[in-house]
């Protein structure tokens, strides 16, 4: 793929291409001349989904192509692809169409072309209106793929807010519960945190005279309207409203528990991966002094997230909001790291972010095709699930070890890395954010041992356990991954740490007294030899 | 010399049992109605694992027990964050490779006839597998953080294995209470682990007990970090290893099948954290807090977990609560130093356990029940049990010459030459030992038969009205178990066990027999008044047990029937009154109708202020330049105010 080839374009556009394709089938009430634009015969609904599958399908395969290729000793942005949008510059700024991966970004990108597929697969069945659900979901991926490869702040800001409209619609239209309510929720917090956001974006890019991160990496933001901590915590409202951290969490039981399952595995699997993200590429990159300063606070908010997540989690009756409840303390993780500062707990912190999405995709997945079957997600009301439904509860047992943290699975890799990179720096939230691992335990056997485990019960004896082909899929490749990234995590971890390394360094620079071991003379000296 | 071993050779040891694993979960579908290869699969893996580790036990008898270099690989290499997996292969090493494979082959072979019917009959071998595979790695590896690993993946295995017959709901809460207990001590470990790292940048386990703990001495790095780093230990140890307080797991993983009982109580789990504290012996002797802890942990654990035993009725229990007393001699044998002695204990117990759980399985197999009162004269109907069961317990109740005694025996004099009241308690203790021991045989053996349990509807053995002694895999087994409970002790005469083990200190030493009259016959009178209180009470009837129990010792066996109010201390009142009752419900109005209700007002009161708001936009552009001003001067003051 050479210079100039714009590969990444072509990547985060193509699904919002294939949502205009399917949105221009002909519907069911469609005016005669509609049938002109009929191009595929039969059934037009069902069309939906199998475009929806190729485009998701090729988008993953391109996002794996661009892993593959991504050269493993370059730390800086790859398949670069700009050019100059606006120049404003007698005002004083430009605005460039920019768009580039690096260590951090690839694995997160490739994650979101797999949880997209995984989503279009669970929803294999969805009858009400399978046009524009389809269409959403594809509009989501675009969005999201946006936020992790744009390079230009107001880029970056367009596609976080475009995920807005198609969550806003997945949740309200088919979701379940207090719907509406819920969706109006997830929309109005997530705005709340982007007028902040914005506001800083502008400071920044008015006082850089760009908008592109890479310079504004190089500009000291002196003179700026707001001070630089001001422009730091306008950001971080926004990013810590979609991580969540405590206390602006309330929106996320809510959205994620009245979601349909796809769009819970998209919120939960790469939607909070942006406000991870963010904080990293964004906060951490481009503000080294303020994040340096702000390290104490931002551990304490990821320990108070860690086990005030943790213990509402063991409260809850329902295990779609239990496993949404067990996010909040699992995005706890992630902070702590970022806060240990240095290339240990941000590698930690960004494996956790995509453990954390093939993990609780998984959960998500599991717990919608659960209820599929039995109609209800309250723990109380199921019972001995594993006798007659042993495939999917071994996957549930599966999904839960994994979320515990259980070692030879992903979850326990990346937090063990951000204990391990934060403890040097903070060793009082550290120890108390250990205690986490025990809370997890507590809820995710506790739900196990009730809803899978126990005597048989009869209502469930005519249940099939998962059979389809586009239900297998889904489970064997999230199976396959956490597992694979349980014994082999370098696969993953050596491009994070390539992506994390220079913010570290941009931080070392400010903020030269961070070591995260301390090394005697003796350190990594081998066994044996 | 012979040929250098081959690494691949020493990974086939772990490969095996994971191997049979993985075969068994891909082959489920088919295995799951045509079950019988499944046993054959574990058996013969773990057969094999049991060959190679008894050729390398030979090496290292060869060497010495010197560790036997590898290369170390790497697996995670982060910034200044180095994870390595690699072989640890020394005498210590070899000695529970040997231990664990030789128990774990008896009990697969022993469970393909006790097993035999169970629907669960493939997914069992599967866990089995796991179990000895996940032990294996454990003292096998060098790095710290993979050792972590297989430590939990020991504790996952056994809690699939503890909550194996899920559907009553008994097993499913103690394979949670299992996992939970124990992991509660793991964060010990894991801290542990963390700590040494950040303070002193190495995971290696031979780095820690060489240089780490070297640059103590020299006063390179603080006492105070090696003694956290120890009392971590300590706690994962407390915790794998049943030990006060954090023993009250394993009592209730009676629920899982009796070969697995074997299986945690002899070869893996329990005997895990024996093992970590002897692998980091160094780091704990360099200790004396550290040290000290974990001597009066053992010692009060073995002791209190023998008076428990007494009281228990269920066959199992006694065993279970007999091993949380035996393991608290190995830990504070560790405590006052005698490592050797803590791991020959540790190999002579895998052997007379396994033969005694076992055995009680046989009893079960032939009554339904694991209820003594049930039982009675079975010494009749099975004298290949009662015979085996009986050199168990002679074996554990350390009666010279069988196995039990020279270990038992070694850690006592030891302690007498350290900290003479450790020594006396733990005499006491082997008094109870016997007491309890023989208690059980008399109860299920002699007298007459008191009728069985329920015939369980598809379940194991035959009509519990007629008991009749088990097939012959399983007699074979405890046959065959019975050698080295009667004879293991022959390997200290030369002092040959301990220097296999003592070849993977830093600072090796010639082992040696040791021997003291004077406790050998302390010992001795104090296991024959055990044994002689025992007949006296349940088989010749001097003393009404009714009477006792009633009379003046109502309050001490009203304690020690709940466990020295353990259970109620830990569920009732630590996690049901204080954490689900008080932190959680706290926590979750807190959330419910603080944080989420507040929140809520905030934007409500946003479309509030926006109907207001609606006012001002009445299109003028005065209006609207105004509310722009007024709103810049707010913000801009605001900013300037705060921080400024």
């Amino acid at each position: 793929m050479g210079e100039g080839f714009p590969i990444l374009s072509i990547l985060v556009f193509l699904p919002l291409a294939g949502a205009l394709l399917i949105a221009l089938l002909p519907g069911e009430r469609m005016p005669w001349p509609a049938a002109v634009v009929r191009v595929l015969p039969g059934d037009q609904q069902a069309h939906a989904k199998w475009i929806a599958l190729a485009i998701a399908l090729a988008t993953l395969v391109i996002a794996l192509v661009l892993f593959i290729l991504f050269d493993r000793s370059d730390s800086g942005f790859q398949f670069t692809d700009t050019f100059l949008w606006v120049s404003a510059q007698d005002v004083g700024f430009d605005i460039s169409y920019a768009f580039g991966v690096d260590g951090l970004s690839m694995p997160l990108v490739l994650l979101t072309g797999l949880l997209t597929t995984i989503a279009v697969l669970i929803s294999w069945r969805i009858d009400m209106r399978p046009k524009e659900y389809f269409a959403w979901l594809l509009v989501l991926e675009t969005s999201v793929l946006g936020v992790f490869t744009s390079l230009d702040l107001i880029f970056f800001f367009i596609f976080w807010e475009l995920e807005l409209l198609p969550m806003f619609f997945l949740i309200s239209v088919w979701g379940s519960g207090r719907r509406s309510y819920s969706a109006m929720k997830f929309v109005l917090f997530t705005f709340f945190g982007s007028a902040f956001m914005l506001v800083g974006f502008l400071v920044m890019g008015v006082v850089a005279g760009t908008f592109d991160m890479r310079e504004i990496q190089e500009s000291a933001l002196v003179g700026a309207v707001l001070p630089v901590p001001a422009i730091f915590a306008f950001i971080f409202l926004a990013f810590g409203i979609k991580l969540p951290v405590i206390p602006v969490h309330t929106w996320l039981p809510d959205a994620h528990t009245d979601a349909p399952t796809a769009a819970s595995v998209m919120l939960a699997g790469v939607l909070l991966k942006m406000g991870g993200y963010g904080i990293l590429r964004l906060l951490f990159t481009l503000m080294p002094e303020t994040a340096a300063a702000a390290d104490v606070a931002l551990a304490i908010l990821a320990a108070v997230s860690i086990i005030y997540g943790a213990v509402i989690t063991v409260r809850q009756t329902d295990l779609k909001r239990l496993v949404a409840y067990s996010s909040v303390s699992h995005m706890g993780f992630v902070l702590l790291g970022v806060a240990g500062l240095g290339v240990v707990g941000m590698s930690g912190a960004a494996m956790q972010l995509v453990t954390h999405g093939l993990i609780t995709g998984m959960l998500f997945v599991v717990v919608g095709m659960i209820y599929d079957r039995t109609h209800t997600r309250q723990i109380s009301a199921m019972r001995g699930l594993a006798h007659y439904l042993p495939l999917l509860s071994a996957m549930m047992v599966f999904a839960g070890l994994a979320g515990l943290g259980l070692p030879a699975l992903a979850g326990f890799v990346s937090e063990v890395t951000v204990f391990l990179g934060a403890f040097g720096r903070h060793e009082p939230q550290t120890a108390v954010a250990l205690f986490g691992v025990l809370l997890a335990a507590g809820y995710v056997l506790w739900a196990l041992q009730r809803s899978v485990f126990g005597p048989r019960d009869e209502r469930w004896r005519e249940l099939k356990d998962a059979r389809a082909w586009w239900e297998f899929l889904p489970l064997g490749a999230l199976v396959s991954l956490i597992v694979l990234l349980g014994v082999y995590p370098s696969v993953v971890l050596d491009v994070l740490e390539l992506g994390v390394r220079p913010i570290a360094d941009g931080i070392a620079a400010v903020q030269p007294d961070i070591v995260e071991s301390e090394a005697l003379g003796v350190a990594r000296l081998r066994s044996g030899g | 010399m012979s040929e250098p071993v081959s690494e691949a050779v020493v990974w086939l040891i772990l490969g095996l049992p994971v191997a049979s694993f993985v075969l068994i979960t891909v082959l489920y579908p088919v295995l799951r109605r045509h079950p019988a290869p499944a046993g054959w699969i574990a058996m013969l893996t773990i057969g094999g694992s049991l060959g190679i580790s008894v050729w390398l036990l030979m090496e290292a008898i060869g060497t010495a027990g010197r560790p036997l270099g590898f290369e170390t690989h790497e697996l995670v290499d982060v910034g200044s964050l180095l994870i390595t997996i690699g072989i640890r292969l020394d005498g210590l090493t070899a000695v529970m490779m040997m231990v664990v494979t030789a128990v774990s082959f008896v009990v697969q072979v022993y469970s393909t006839s006790y097993m035999h019917g169970d629907r669960g009959y493939a997914r069992y071998f599967a866990y089995m597998s796991l179990f000895t595979a996940a032990m294996l790695g454990l003292v096998m590896v060098d790095n710290l953080v993979v050792l972590f690993a297989f430590w939990e993946l020991v504790g996952l295995a056994s809690y699939l294995l503890i909550g194996f017959w899920f559907h009553k709901p008994e097993a499913a809460a103690a394979a949670k209470k299992a996992f939970l207990v124990t992991r509660a001590g793991d964060l010990g470990l894991l801290a542990a682990l963390i700590f040494i790292w950040v303070r002193a940048d190495t995971l290696d386990i031979a780095t820690i007990n060489t240089e780490i703990v070297g640059a103590v001495e020299l006063g390179l790095l603080g006492q105070t970090t090696l003694t956290l780093f120890a009392v971590g230990l300590v706690a994962g140890a407390v915790g794998k290893s049943a030990q006060f307080p954090l023993h009250i797991w394993l009592p209730d993983a009676m629920e899982g099948p009796t070969p697995v009982s074997a299986l945690i109580h002899a070869a893996t789990m329990v005997v895990a954290g024996v093992y970590l504290l002897g692998r980091f012996f160094p780091v704990l002797e360099a200790s004396a807090t550290a040290s000290d802890l974990i001597a009066w942990i053992g010692v009060g654990t073995a002791l209190g977990a023998g008076l428990i035993a007494v009281v228990q009725t269920d066959i199992k229990r006694v065993l279970a609560y007999s091993t949380i007393s035996q393991i608290g001699f190995m830990m504070f044998a560790l405590g006052t130093g005698a490592y050797a002695a803590a791991l020959f204990h540790l190999m002579t117990h895998a052997f007379f356990k396994a033969l005694l759980f076992l055995g009680a399985g046989s009893v079960n197999h032939a009554t339904s029940t694991f209820d003594m009162r049930r039982m009675g004269g079975l010494r009749a109907a099975m004298p290949v049990t009662y015979l085996t069961f009986v050199i168990g317990a002679l074996s554990l109740s350390g009666v010279i010459p069988l196995a039990g005694f020279w270990s038992k025996d070694e850690i006592l004099i030891e302690a007498w030459d350290h900290q003479r009241a450790i020594f006396a308690l733990g005499l006491i203790a082997s008094g109870l030992t016997a007491l309890y021991m023989f208690r059980a045989i008399i109860l299920t053996f002699h007298g007459s038969y008191r009728g069985g349990g329920q015939p369980e509807p598809g379940g194991h053995g035959g009509d519990p009205a007629h008991p009749h002694e088990s097939p012959w895999a399983m007699r074979g087994v405890l046959a065959l178990l019975a050698v080295p409970a009667v004879a293991a002790g022959f390997l200290t005469f030369g002092g040959e066990f301990q220097t296999w083990v003592l070849g993977a200190l830093p600072h090796p030493e010639e082992g040696h027999f040791v021997f003291d009259l004077g406790v050998f016959l302390a010992s001795t009178i104090i296991v024959a008044a055990g044994i002689g209180a025992a007949v006296a009470v349940y088989q010749l009837r001097l003393i009404d047990v009714a009477a006792l129990r009633t009379g003046a010792l109502r309050p001490v066996h009203s304690a020690l029937e709940s466990k020295l109010f353990m259970d109620v201390l830990v569920e009732d009142w630590l996690v049901r009154r204080f954490f689900h009752g008080g932190l959680v419900k706290t926590l979750a109005r807190v959330d419910e109708q603080g944080v989420d209700r507040a929140l809520d007002r905030v934007w409500h009161a946003s479309f509030e202020a926006g109907r207001w708001g609606r006012l001002v936009q009445n299109g003028q552009v005065q209006t609207m330049a105004v509310v722009l001003v007024a709103g810049g001067v707010v913000v801009w003051g605001a900013v300037v105010i705060f921080w400024a």
